[in-house]
């Protein structure tokens, strides 16, 4: 009745091939920006930034990224945790060698150095392909990993080989660093994401996302048309790692403000990633967000049941999480392989019938 | 997505909207899972059953009940820090997060929040200097302290030189394992022996490649830092090249007896240091008979008398200490995490108040002041007896080399101090 193109008419190209076509979709996009942007930095607190919103908004950026190789691409990896330590160090370098510059330029730059290594990473799946190529993308972490424990260059010769975010402003408010305040950490991840969610909507609808998934779907095929498989493959590499390394930027300066890279980038990273990103669905960008969502949100609301409301043991708990996210990830492989994002999409069928189902 | 958010908002501010009650609130950040978790069990029921055991026997402190929230970490940073912005509203006293990367995460944020942290023996060394780790104490010893412990026990084993020793740290590949690192290379230079370092990565399971490097290189001693996991791997290690067990050091997170008892017999003779002293203590029976009786033992009560719930307990001593002096200070009951940062700076524990408590000689003699956050650095070497499946002190409290550490605690805490622009000064 309210969900659906009939009435809504396009008198240009441009009307035509924008985003949301349909009114309500629109509507409901502002809706979300709306509240995101003007309700939430008013009511946010500490335990909600750090908890839930920070993580969630760092992830959705991380799984934009790996949806792009992974989901529109069809290029298996399992390097998401390496990327982001690249994206975490580089922003540390270039925030202690030059102190004068704004934060948002040295994210974007660490996301650049990130495509660049991501890029020569991304050379060996010109000649393999599936599981081989993930075995090389595994082989990035455990490597990237190393490097960043073993050449103290990369921590300043600090005595614990941790990086800390020093104090950095954006336009004189503090968003790095134990003085940020919440909405401050909250706002500068969501235009971040604001801005890449975009970005990566409209490649993914241009020329460029189309010889992504011709390359997905058949490379075979895809070259006899005329894709360039080399600049298609290590194109998605270099904006794939371009997203991951501004959210390994932000995870690092704005959310834990100091890390250590075996702890936040290991192996369990790149895992956590794509689970985000088959849960919320391949080849979808409102997948991402679904899929970070789901898993940010899910181990806290647990524990805020589990340990807090029926007052059981932390122990058991946490154990029960690992189980029920666990089994969660199963269910959601059988009886939605296409996850989140398809749950969405035959919503919106539905809701394009709705009141007169057949 | 947004549904779910709704819902746990929903939830957890019907849990904000709860009755503030007056009492003494102290987070336990614990970890009772994952690859961390041997460790982390006992000190968590060690530091829990103390707390406890105020309550039922007085009440609390001071007259004020005591409340522990405890919360999970998995000894996970990101864990930590949720872990942290969760209970802090709550009118956090004290933080000891035992884990020295969450110990690195909240220190800014607590310098903020104007909570006192304590990281008794691990955590960021150089905050022993008190004039710019406003916040943060490491009393009774630190990283650095037991890496000169460590060489001076060696020392003292062989005639007072090391010269042309070889000696190989064996260490967590974190925040944690490299902080010994600078020290010794600083020893290495002024005793002449050869440090040779071999990292271990998270969680320490893999350690086949290290002990073949031990095993060709033929150290005269390999001292480790170790924990979690990572110890009992490197004893069943240590057992099977058949490296001789009294020259295989670990310092006091590596030194409990979960780590050797897997190696069974090859474990006998293993030194490890200690911090606080081992075995019976009265106060354990009125932990049994009030606490794990009345059927309030925090985890299954089976660890009494362990190594680090012994710890545990003597880090919930020194915390309920330092509360029951600031309720002394400002003369009344139910203070704030500031009055407990002020009365953390003037605190003395003596030989008699420790047996007053029921745990005599539990840890050395020492006395804080705002300069000094580091106390005395004291560590006593124990060595495992795989017979009698006990620890046994070997010796009384060796004291650091200051004249080491000092200079290098100065040098990092400027650092810091440079970095975050804090002007050092008491409070």
């Amino acid at each position: 009745m309210f969900y659906r193109e009939a009435g809504d008419f396009k008198t240009s190209y441009e009307a035509d091939n924008q985003t949301f076509p349909i009114a309500f979709d629109r509507y409901r996009y502002w809706a979300v920006l709306a509240v995101a942007y003007l309700v939430i930095p008013f009511i946010i607190n500490d335990y909600w930034a750090n908890a839930i919103f920070v993580p969630f908004l760092i992830y959705a950026i991380a799984a934009i990224g790996l949806n792009i190789l992974v989901g529109y691409c069809g290029q298996v990896s399992l390097g998401t945790g390496g990327f982001m330590a690249v994206g975490a160090y580089a922003c540390y370098k270039l925030m202690t060698a030059f102190p004068d510059v704004n934060i948002v330029l040295h994210v974007i730059l660490a996301g650049g150095i990130t495509a660049i290594v991501g890029a020569a990473f991304g050379l060996p799946s010109l000649r393999i392909k599936g599981f081989y190529l993930a075995v090389a993308t595994l082989a990035a972490q455990f490597f990237l990993v190393w490097l960043f424990n073993k050449v103290e260059w990369f921590y300043n010769y600090s005595a614990s080989g941790q990086i800390n975010a020093p104090e950095r402003f954006v336009a004189g408010v503090p968003v790095t660093g134990a003085n940020t305040a919440p909405w401050a950490q909250y706002l500068i991840c969501l235009v971040f994401l604001t801005v890449c969610a975009i970005v990566a909507r409209n490649l993914t609808r241009g020329t460029l996302g189309r010889t992504w998934m011709a390359i997905r779907d058949m490379d075979i095929a895809a070259e006899i048309i005329g894709v360039n498989p080399l600049r298609a493959k290590l194109s998605a590499f270099a904006v794939s790692s371009f997203f991951i390394g501004v959210s390994g930027a932000l995870f690092f300066a704005v959310y834990l403000g100091a890390v250590e890279v075996g702890e936040a980038f290991g192996i369990q990273k790149s895992f956590l990633v794509l689970f985000m990103i088959i849960i919320g669905g391949l080849g979808s960008i409102f997948g991402s967000f679904a899929g970070a969502a789901f898993l940010v949100v899910l181990p806290v609301a647990l524990k805020v049941i589990g340990v807090d409301l029926l007052g059981w043991p932390t122990d058991i708990v946490s154990h029960l999480q690992l189980v029920i996210v666990g089994a969660l990830i199963m269910f959601f492989l059988i009886k939605e392989p296409h996850g989140l994002a398809q749950l969405w999409r035959l919503a919106k069928e539905k809701l394009r019938l709705w009141p007169f189902p057949y | 997505m947004k549904l779910k958010s709704l819902a746990t908002l929903a939830l957890t501010g019907t849990l904000a909207a709860g009755p503030a009650l007056a009492d003494l609130v102290i987070p336990d950040l614990s970890y009772r899972t994952g690859p961390y978790a041997a460790g982390g069990t006992p000190f968590s029921d060690g530091y829990q059953d103390y707390f406890n055991l105020l309550n039922a026997r007085d009440g609390g402190i001071g007259g004020e009940p005591i409340r522990i929230i405890e919360c999970e970490t998995a000894y996970n940073t990101e864990k930590g820090v949720e872990c942290y912005e969760a209970t802090k509203g709550e009118g956090a006293l004290i933080y000891q997060p035992l884990s020295t990367g969450i110990t690195y995460q909240i220190i800014p944020k607590a310098i903020v929040d104007e909570i006192p942290i304590h990281t008794m023996g691990y955590g960021r060394t150089s905050a022993a200097n008190g004039e710019v780790f406003n916040w943060v104490f490491n009393y009774p010893a630190n990283y650095w302290d037991a890496a000169s412990v460590m060489v001076n026990y060696l020392l003292e084993e062989n005639g007072g030189s090391l010269e042309g020793k070889k000696i190989a740290l064996l260490y967590h590949n974190s925040a944690y394992g490299k902080e010994p690192i600078r020290t010794l290379e600083e020893l290495s230079a002024m005793h002449g022996f050869e440090l040779s370092q071999l990292a271990v990565d998270h969680p320490g399971q893999e350690q086949k490649s290290q002990w073949l490097q031990i095993r060709r290189e033929r150290p005269d001693y390999v001292l480790m830092w170790g924990w979690g996991v990572m110890n009992q791997v490197a004893v069943q290690e240590a057992a099977n090249i058949g490296f001789p067990m009294e020259n295989f050091i670990g310092n006091w997170w590596a030194g409990a007896e979960h780590d050797v008892t897997p190696a069974g017999a090859g474990a006998d003779g293993y030194k490890s240091l200690n911090m606080n002293r081992v075995g019976d203590l009265p106060v354990f029976e009125e932990i049994k008979t009030l606490v794990h009786d009345a059927g309030n033992a925090a985890g299954d009560g089976s660890n009494v008398g362990n190594v680090l719930y012994t710890r545990g307990l003597y880090a919930a001593m020194l915390a309920a200490e330092a509360i029951a002096l600031a309720q002394e200070n400002t003369g009344k009951a139910d203070i704030a995490a500031s009055d407990v940062r002020d009365a953390m700076e003037m605190l003395e524990i003596t030989a008699a108040r420790m047996e007053e408590l029921g745990m005599p000689n539990i840890g050395p003699e020492f006395s804080v002041t705002c300069q000094d956050h580091g106390g005395t650095g004291l560590g006593i070497v124990q060595q495992w007896n795989a017979a009698d499946a006990q620890w046994v002190a070997l010796t009384d409290y060796i004291a650091p080399d200051d004249s080491v550490t000092d200079p290098l605690v100065a040098e990092d805490s400027a650092a810091f101090a440079a970095e975050n622009n804090i002007t050092p000064g008491c409070l």
